[in-house]
């Protein structure tokens, strides 16, 4: 795999489309929490998602990744429509990671990285017990995959660790390391610096650099700022559910309607004097 | 966890001390097996007669010899090991041994004063045991230490254990007196516990997984043997069947329960449903059905009725998450068993004979071999148990084979997975539901295996085989023995099975200290005796020397 580590944007138009969502609403009783939210996303491209918190963010990652059932709109990838169901969303490709890390805490890195290969492995339970040379096959392949993967995101030397033992960073990085093995052609990051140190964050942009440049979408949701506007092509603005603004990093950056949802408009001033 | 804690400084003061006081103790204890416990020569034993050593005060010299190697070893200081940790569970359980076994005699020969010096100096000598355990400081034991010895060295290790397991066995099984078997149990706990209790087991474990194959072999090899030991009694091989096929269809609820972490209340129907199609394909002359297939094919046919039940029960229940299935299979359990009651030709078609069951089930034959009758092996008599015996070894053996090869493969690791994190491993792609669905149907599979061996064991079928209750001591097995361990369910089946069957006396407080030993447990160790790690860790989130010895293993094991 060779890695040119640019931060060039990748000319969206000119690559295919992968992963287009139309119209996704989520309501929770009488709260809206995503509120008619469309978004594309091409090959090679890096997606920013930001706003404010409780912009539903994370729920809307969840609406894609089929977690939550959207009340209406649809998300295609490459064309076809996903049932919202994580299982089928995984197996069509899309991978995710959580804001608060879900790793199978009490497994090795090596072993949880091994679970994400799960839905592209098939033995099944007799072939299992019979341990033909299919299976040893299969489970070799596996076991190597999943090394490369923890090398490929700098864990190479903590394969037996077990996943609790590991530092924040690491565990961030495990997590990006157990998507990537499902094989994804897009992938979705849920807050992938949060509680890293500069130099942590620095490393983490670079590693999805790299991801990008292998082929694959990526879809960032972030608070650290600088991390965003120098690792997306393109960034969505979030609040209250509705998609405020979209556009390039320098755009979003000056829109004055982003800065006031952060830092709050003139009414919400008056009222904190 | 013990309320006796000294404070430290004592324990530094006295430090150097505790060493020869747990010596003396052993020695005394030692010493006390030589004198005469009784003057009575009629109970337990004959206990009365000095220099010559029996039941009774064989086991306080083998605590005095235990404690003395602890005390030496308190002195050397090897830093894999806590001796202290050993010499107090040591010194307690011989304290408790010593109350039981003075309090019977004391009962028996009515009064205390009929106690001789023996059991006094016993005494004595616990104390200081128990002494020298609260007074030693605790060492953090470094598992990077162990020593490594040669291979050979190693499996010597291995046979040694066996070899004592298998006599243990022999041995336990051959106590008829009550008051002695207890004294014995609490004899075992308290040395298997105080060796254990210095950090030894993890030492062993350790060893155990640099050879299983050999372990393994070792393992059949004695389970093997054993009928060999009997002389052809039947008696304690009916209790050895009877354990056997309890812990077969244990270790089958322990893929279920232990492995993809569902919690079914009603295994016992699947065990029965084995049971009913065995009794109903055999040629028994009140079966109901005309097809009497060979056995072997009799076996499929249950295994696979059992299965499928699985499938009906488990399809539109595992898709719920919680507590559902517990109930669900709690009611398919009743459903069982009232259908079995009532299937008898008067509510529904004549297929179980109602209330009466099937009796009258011939035993097996394979190919000329009659499973009733007697044979003979190396001058050695066999008996019909011993047959049975044979057979469910066997069922035994598959039955570990699919449940460490499942738990070690691309399925198992899909059930840790989900029982770490359901939803993360949807999210990861694991097929949650495929998952669980298949640990259902290979947990009904194999009981329904044992069923149809069952059926011909017992000779006769009735519902009121399977009930509850039975479901109850299934699940009692896989959580004392421990969740997710195949040898944990081997030992816990055979406390639930041996027990009631040596304790005649207290046979109906049965329930009563089951259900003690359950809430005892569940308090001080709630991932059973013999835990598997992972597991382990799951109730100990906190217990960083835990931590530790699992990441040694898997770095070990990485090698």
């Amino acid at each position: 795999m060779t890695v040119t580590e640019t931060k060039d944007a990748a000319p969206a138009e000119s690559h295919q489309l992968i992963l287009e969502a139309t119209g996704v609403t989520m309501r929770f009783g009488g709260l809206t929490a995503v509120d008619d939210v469309s978004m594309k996303v091409h090959e090679g491209e890096i997606v920013g998602l930001i706003g404010p918190n409780g912009a539903g963010k994370t729920t809307f990652f969840n609406c894609l990744t089929g977690m939550y059932i959207p009340t209406e709109g649809r998300v295609t990838l490459n064309g076809d429509t996903l049932p919202p169901k994580p299982l089928a969303v995984v197996r069509a490709g899309m991978a995710r990671t959580f804001q608060n890390i879900r790793l199978f805490a009490n497994m090795t890195a090596l072993e949880n990285v091994m679970v994400g290969r799960y839905c592209r492995t098939s033995s099944m339970a007799i072939t299992s017990i019979l341990r033909g040379p299919k299976f040893r096959r299969e489970e070799a392949a596996t076991r190597e995959r999943a090394q490369e993967l923890l090398d490929y995101v700098g864990l190479g030397r903590s394969t037996e660790l077990l996943a609790r033992n590991m530092p924040y960073g690491d565990q961030r990085r495990l997590e990006i390391a157990r998507a990537l093995a499902t094989d994804p052609q897009i992938l979705l990051l849920d807050e992938p610096t949060a509680g890293m140190n500069p130099k942590e964050t620095e490393e983490t942009m670079h590693l999805i650099f790299k991801i990008r440049d292998s082929g694959l979408a990526v879809v960032v949701i972030e608070h650290d700022m600088r991390f965003i506007f120098n690792l997306c092509d393109r960034v969505l603005c979030l609040v209250r559910g509705q998609l405020l603004v979209e556009g390039t990093p320098g755009e979003v950056q000056s829109d004055h309607r982003v800065i006031e949802a952060y830092i709050g408009g003139d009414d919400e001033e008056e009222e904190s004097a | 966890m013990s309320k006796l804690r000294f404070s430290d400084e004592v324990r530094v003061a006295q430090g150097p001390r505790a060493p020869w006081l747990a010596i003396t103790g052993g020695a005394l204890m030692l010493i006390s097996g030589l004198l005469s416990w009784s003057f009575d020569n009629r109970i337990l034993g004959d206990i009365s007669v000095r220099f010559y050593p029996a039941g009774i005060q064989l086991y306080a010299m083998l605590f005095g010899l235990l404690a003395v190697i602890l005390g030496v070893l308190l002195l050397r200081r090897p830093p894999w090991m806590s001796p202290a940790r050993g010499l107090r569970i040591l010194g307690i359980t011989a304290i408790v041994f010593l109350v039981w076994v003075l309090g019977s005699i004391a009962y028996k020969t009515s009064g205390l004063i009929n106690l001789n010096e023996g059991g006094w100096v016993a005494l004595v000598g616990a104390v200081l045991i128990t002494l020298a355990g609260h007074l030693s400081p605790d060492v953090d034991i470094n598992v990077m230490k162990w020593p490594r010895l040669s291979s050979t060295l190693e499996i010597g290790i291995i046979i040694v254990l066996m070899a004592t397991l298998l006599f243990t066995v022999a041995y336990t099984l051959n106590i008829q007196d009550g008051v002695i078997f207890a004294s014995f149990l609490v004899a075992i706990i308290g040395m298997v516990g105080g060796l254990l209790g210095t950090g030894f087991g993890g030492y062993l474990g350790f060893v155990a997984a640099n050879n299983r194959r050999p372990l393994l072999l070792a393992a059949f090899l004695v389970a093997f043997l054993f009928p060999f030991t009997q002389n052809g009694s039947d008696a304690n091989m009916s209790i050895a069947t009877q354990i056997l096929i309890f812990a077969a269809t244990a270790l089958g609820l322990n893929i279920v329960v232990g492995l993809a972490g569902l919690l079914d209340l009603g295994y016992v129907a699947f065990l029965g449903t084995g049971a009913y199609v065995g009794a109903m394909l055999s040629s028994s002359a009140f079966s109901t059905v005309g097809w009497h297939p060979p056995f072997v094919v009799v076996m499929l046919v249950g295994a696979a009725t059992a299965a499928t039940f699985g499938l009906i029960i488990g399809t539109p229940t595992l898709r719920v998450s919680g507590d559902y299935l517990a109930i669900v299979t709690l009611g398919f359990g009743e459903i069982f068993r009232l259908a079995m009651f009532n299937l008898d030709g008067n509510n529904g078609p004549d297929l179980t004979n109602g209330p009466n069951g099937i009796p009258a089930i011939p035993d097996l034959n394979f190919f000329g071999f009659d499973f009733g009758v007697e044979h003979t092996l190396a001058g050695i008599p066999l008996g019909r148990f011993s047959n049975y015996y044979f057979l469910l070894l066997l069922l035994l053996m598959f039955v570990i084979l699919v449940f460490t090869r499942l738990n070690d493969s691309r399925i198992g690791r899909g059930w840790v997975a989900i029982r770490e994190d359901e939803r993360a491993a949807e999210a990861m792609g694991v097929n949650v539901f495929g998952l669980k669905l298949l640990a259902f149907a290979v947990g009904a599979f194999l009981a329904g295996l044992a069923g149809t061996i069952k059926a011909h064991q017992d000779t006769s079928v009735s519902p009121d085989q399977y009930v509850f209750l039975e479901s109850a001591f299934l699940l009692a097995a896989v959580v004392l023995g421990g969740m997710g361990t195949v040898m944990g369910v081997l030992v816990g089946a055979t406390i639930l099975k041996l027990l009631p069957e040596k304790l005649r006396e207290v046979n109906e407080y049965r329930l009563l200290i089951f259900g003690l030993l359950l809430v005892v447990m569940m308090r001080f160790r709630p991932e059973g005796l013999v835990p598997n790690k992972r597991r382990q860790l799951e109730f100990h989130e906190e217990d960083t020397e835990l931590v530790e010895l699992v990441q040694a293993e898997h770095l070990h094991e990485a090698k």
